[in-house]
């Protein structure tokens, strides 16, 4: 499944992405990474973008990115 | 012996605290620049070592040091190019694992680093606790913690940069990267028989770029190498060996083991508290971020924002003009003498240029609240909560959550100003989404397209006056919005579009010495940049209005007027007892005199003080006193002549100026472009106003002002703007507005249109796509509303609701991404059901 799929409060694990280019070294960048622990904390007042949890930090993508992580929850 | 000049770079993630870390080693000694040819800011400070003198340059914030954001490429070019001495990483103590992921390229850069754990203070706060000897001994660099916010740990950094300095390097961590050695050595061995190359840059490194495919290192191997096709055609034979061996691309095995890295080392140095611990910035953010809260407060934090620095400001800048109003009665003093009819070219133009400076930095108050409060906003963290709730609605419109900002500066709703809204625009990640920001800023209403607006509304619309205002101000926004959608899926379709990935850093507390620094850096560094265009650009507008001045036959007309006044009063002063001190070559130096009075009293209030102004004055010249002020029978007598003669010179003077106006380049022009701005209902007296306001936008009320002749008169602007356009009607005054509203950016603003787009073009293109737009709102709104019949109110509401609906069209037209997006999950959709049918 992939992260965009999931709802605000959910942890998961990530297991892949089908991200390359600016997108997939950005995202590999912050820390995106399989094994990687990300927990939805959660959307935007307009439901996009989404806030994660990870690494300690907190990140924010919209789910046209998230659609690229592949993770299980 | 070390070297007396050292340079030193400062390297660090976004939000680990790097600014602060520079001023606290550099203190007051900075400066701010542009990297050459690109947008990036160059911060530069000094510190002394010893007897060395250190420069230390700020390198941009950066996750990484790939090739594909400016900023990374910034930071590595100085790297490669500039060859620091020694590189200080500022890392973020509590944030290490993610900080490391940089130190551990720098390492592999090979450039003599020193990893500088700060925040230390939020780490024990937290509970955690770093083994800083041991980390140390992993990297084989020095590691020091700081806690830079309260000055710790200044010293040590200072000495641990010294220790690099001049020594042989000793062995540095090395990311082992598995699988992929074989190749990596494979191609060191080709790399290395290059001569130049290898000596240029590390090898290893270089190597890994190139199966990473980095783009910038692609591109120096073309430069340098003298046979770069076998290179990459080994490079492009390991990485396809490697995909076929690991069943993945080689630049994911790199990052991915460089994480692995990370992690190990983490596990090694750092222990974390037992339980977790929600802390305060997540709490914050369950309301700050929250669903009905978070835009709540957004609205009443911009309300806030706009309070303080246009209102508080507005106030603020009166307070200050005084000092600004002195700047010009100095150089009044300073220029040549005042003419009867002519002033001297050389006060003329000094007056001119003097006053458009001034009038800029009448503005300065408010540009340092608004970028004192942006920097508190910043340094508060808020920002990027900003961008979050705010950029799927300016997503629809092909901007960004961070376009706020700019077009918040830019004056929503009434009174901003384009500059600092243009500048604002350098944060905003996506290419873009930035330049559409920055052609739709200038489309806000600035403080100075004010003065316009109150005189056509209290010409033409007294009676509505509030729901005018109303209007202008938010009808602005709804066409900016569409006309964003429509340059980012034309024009800026090509742009590339970055992803939005952003960090929501914890909530920090900012300082006032912190804020306080970047509100005088920016103003300081837009004070350079304008304060000169503005005087050139005034000298050309003055050249464009004053010449080619008047035929000899009008000259000797206003002279003719001028001697009849002066001789009028030559009689009058024969039946005084001052016709033997009075001869018609001391009229005007008389005049001059009375004003000097005026002057030198104004804003004296203390009577004794005043009086000895006058005694002064009358110690100087008795006879110009005694008529200046009244002195005597014979003074008061002459004093109504002087005046008879004051008024003719006013009268001359205005009339001269209003001729030499109409028949300047700028006049020709005004007449010219009638033709194309009838349809707008406009004249050429508009024109030259519209023309005119180009310098900078409270020209247009000025020069309609002077073009309607109210200098001395008691007529206010509306009133004798109504009298002299007898056929003027509100429908004349609405489309008058909106070209206002839709003008295009002043000079200074083009010139920060420029610097921030980093080309002209872009600056061409806003100036004509605005003249052109503006002219055909304002046409369209007047012929068409004269055609229809409608009155200026209708044609308003009308034409309101007009761009309410194509702000709602253009929301629904999919963006470039969106489409992208569709065509993905089709495809997907498509595989997937192949996949089942298989």
């Amino acid at each position: 499944m992939t992260l965009d799929e999931l709802q605000p409060g959910v942890c998961c694990t990530m297991k892949d992405m089908t991200a390359d280019g600016a997108l997939g070294q950005r995202l590999m960048d912050l820390g995106f990474c399989p094994g990687a622990l990300i927990e939805i904390v959660r959307n935007a007042p307009l439901i996009d973008p989404v806030e994660l949890h990870l690494d300690g930090y907190h990140v924010s993508i919209r789910h046209n990115e998230a659609k690229h992580i592949e993770v299980e929850a | 012996m070390s070297p007396r000049n050292l340079l030193v770079a400062l390297a660090g993630q976004p939000n680990c605290g790097k600014s602060t870390v520079f001023n606290m080693l550099t203190g007051a000694r900075q400066h701010v620049a542009n990297y050459p040819g690109v947008t990036v800011e160059k911060k530069t400070g000094f510190f002394d070592l010893d007897d060395t003198h250190v420069e230390l340059v700020d390198l941009p914030g950066t996750y990484s040091l790939t090739s594909y954001s400016l900023e990374e490429r910034v930071a590595r070019d100085f790297l490669l190019g500039d060859l620091p001495s020694v590189v200080i990483d500022v890392a973020d103590g509590a944030n290490l694992k993610r900080n490391l992921y940089l130190t551990l390229q720098l390492l592999e850069m090979e450039v003599p680093t020193v990893l500088n754990l700060n925040m230390m203070d939020v780490v024990e706060r937290r509970g955690q606790r770093v083994d800083v000897a041991k980390l140390q001994e992993i990297l084989g660099t020095p590691v020091v913690p700081t806690k830079a916010k309260k000055g710790e740990g200044k010293e040590a950094l200072k000495a641990a940069v010294k220790s690099l300095v001049g020594k042989a390097h000793g062995p540095v961590y090395k990311i082992d990267y598995g699988q992929l050695e074989d190749h990596i050595s494979e191609l060191e061995a080709v790399l290395v028989e290059d001569p130049v190359l290898s000596v240029q840059y590390p090898v290893r490194w270089f190597a890994i770029k190139l199966l990473e495919g980095d783009a910038g290192v692609t591109e120096l191997l073309t430069g340098t190498h003298l046979d770069a096709q076998k290179v990459f055609d080994r490079v492009e034979s390991c990485r396809q060996r490697f995909h076929k061996e690991e069943g993945h691309a080689c630049e994911r095995h790199i990052a991915f083991t460089r994480h692995g890295s990370c992690a190990k080392i983490i596990r090694e140095t750092v222990t974390f508290p037992e339980e977790k611990r929600r802390n305060l910035s997540d709490r914050a953010d369950r309301y700050v971020c929250n669903r009905l809260l978070g835009p709540l407060i957004l609205i009443a934090i911009l309300f806030v924002l706009y309070e303080i620095s246009i209102v508080f400001g507005n106030w603020l800048a009166l307070q200050i003009w005084p000092l600004w109003g002195a700047l010009e009665s100095f150089a009044g003093d300073v220029l040549p003498q005042a003419g009867f009819l002519n002033d001297p070219i050389l006060r003329s133009l000094g007056l001119w240029v003097v006053k458009s400076i001034t009038a800029i930095l009448n503005y300065l108050p408010i540009f340092f609240l608004l970028f004192s409060l942006i920097a508190v906003l910043e340094d508060s963290g808020y920002m990027p909560r900003m961008a979050f709730i705010l950029d799927r609605l300016f997503r629809r419109f092909g901007l960004h959550g961070q376009s706020t900002l700019p077009m918040i500066l830019g004056g929503v709703y009434v009174g901003g100003c384009a500059i600092p809204g243009v500048m604002a625009t350098k944060a905003i990640p996506d290419e873009r989404a930035r330049l559409a920001t920055i052609m739709i800023v200038p489309m806000m209403n600035c403080l100075a397209k004010v003065p316009l607006y109150l005189i056509l509304i209290g010409a033409y619309f007294s009676d509505v006056a509030g729901s005018t205002m109303f209007f202008i101000a938010t009808v602005t926004l709804f066409m900016a919005l569409p006309v964003a959608k429509i340059l980012s899926i034309t024009v800026l379709k090509k742009r590339p579009s970055a992803p939005f990935i952003m960090e929501m850093p914890p909530y920090h507390v900012p300082t006032i010495s912190g804020v306080l620094r970047r509100a005088i850096e920016r103003v300081w560094l837009f004070m350079k940049k304008i304060v000169t265009v503005v005087a050139a650009v005034a000298v050309v507008v003055f050249v464009l209005i004053n010449y080619p001045g008047l035929t000899d036959s009008r000259k000797a007309h206003y002279e003719d007027m001028q001697d009849a006044a002066v001789a009028a009063f030559m009689a009058d002063v024969g039946r005084t007892g001052f016709k033997d001190e009075i001869g018609s070559e001391d009229v005007l130096p008389i005049i001059l005199f009375g004003e000097a009075i005026r002057d030198a009293k104004r804003a004296v209030t203390d009577q004794d003080r005043a009086a000895l102004i006058d005694a002064e004055f009358q110690e100087e010249n008795p006879a110009y006193y005694a008529v200046a002020r009244r002195v005597g029978k014979d003074g008061k007598a002459l004093n109504k002549s002087l005046k008879k003669v004051i008024r003719v010179r006013k009268q001359i003077r205005r009339e001269a100026r209003a001729e030499r106006f109409e028949t300047s380049f700028l006049g020709t022009m005004g007449r010219a472009l009638e033709p194309v701005t009838q349809w707008a209902g406009f004249n050429w007296r508009i024109n030259i106003a519209l023309l005119s306001a180009f310098a900078a936008k409270e020209n247009s009320a000025a020069t309609l002002g002077s073009i309607y002749g109210i200098d001395g008169s008691d007529q206010s602007v509306q009133e004798s703007m109504k009298a002299g356009e007898g056929g003027f009607t509100p429908l004349h005054a609405l489309a008058l507005m909106l070209f206002m509203a839709l003008y295009p950016p002043c000079v200074p603003a083009s010139i920060m249109v420029r610097s921030q787009s980093n080309s002209t073009k872009w600056m061409l293109f806003s100036i004509g796509y605005q003249t052109l737009l503006g002219l055909f709102v304002a046409s369209l709104v007047f012929t068409g509303g004269t055609v229809l019949g409608l009155t200026g109110v209708q044609a308003m509401w009308g034409f309101y609701a007009l761009c309410v609906a194509t702000t709602l069209i253009m929301a629904m037209i999919p963006t470039p991404e969106e489409k992208e997006a569709v065509v993905a999950s089709n495809i997907t959709q498509v595989n997937t059901i192949a996949l089942k049918e298989e």
